[in-house]
């Protein structure tokens, strides 16, 4: 399946952009899709604890199921206000 | 059509068109709170700030809040405005407005926003300060987390 991958903040300067198609496998969940770029960029790892996701723009869990067009978003700890 | 009570926008935020957003005749208190670029943090002087959110997500996580302070205060109307792009010292980023008929619903409706709006909104500031730069981060975004929200109602009693 091909998917969104959205990054935000230092995650997004560590991947050096913002909006990456990644081919997962089949029955691949958030979490599959957060590995691949923790294998992909140095840095990601120091997030793998504190990171969350949202699937489709909504709030989900790093065990949602991802489908083919979807778009996974991760954020770093946020600092809004 | 968007709902204007809800947005994230690279225009300056005005406290009174947020306010006159949820007026209505029934209330007799509006509550506003303001978040302003502050000068300094962490002993650092802050030159300015520059925010950058994921709009989609950080309007659904306003609406979130509104249905979560509406169940604690049925009487209120809220609205919530953040700003995003470079925001300079002294610049609003934030502007909370609620409404209802009695003050103590709007006081609360007020600081429960701002407080679950640094938990859980997809809105991340870089400070950029004499010397360097840096990402601020905060809460880990889980709005399913009861126990953090049951913190930010504690602020509120």
């Amino acid at each position: 399946m091909l998917v969104t991958i959205r990054l935000f903040a230092r995650l997004r300067e560590m991947a050096g952009k913002g909006e990456l198609r990644r081919e997962l496998p089949d029955g691949a969940t958030a979490r599959t899709a957060w590995d691949a770029l923790v294998d992909e960029f140095p840095g990601f790892d120091d997030y793998s604890k504190a990171v969350s996701c949202a699937v489709n723009q909504d709030y989900a869990r790093m065990t949602a199921s991802l489908a083919d067009g979807d778009e996974v978003a991760f954020l770093p700890p946020v600092s809004g206000g | 059509m968007s709902d204007q009570r809800f947005r994230v926008t690279t225009d300056p935020l005005d406290a009174t068109a947020v306010a006159r957003i949820v007026a209505s005749a029934d209330c007799g208190a509006i509550a506003t709170f303001t978040g302003i670029v502050r000068d300094e943090h962490a002993g650092r002087r802050v030159l300015w700030l520059e925010y950058e959110a994921y709009e989609p997500l950080a309007i659904k996580s306003f609406v979130r809040i509104d249905e979560e302070a509406g169940e604690r205060w049925p009487s209120i109307a809220l609205a919530i405005h953040h700003r995003v792009g470079r925001l300079d010292i002294g610049d609003a980023s934030v502007v909370i407005a609620v409404a209802s008929p009695h003050r103590p619903e709007a006081f609360a409706g007020c600081r429960y926003a701002i407080e679950r709006i640094k938990q859980i909104c997809p809105i991340w500031k870089h400070e950029h300060f004499e010397g360097g730069d840096v990402w601020i981060e905060g809460a880990t975004a889980d709005p399913m987390d009861d126990e953090v929200r049951r913190m930010a109602f504690a602020q509120c009693s």
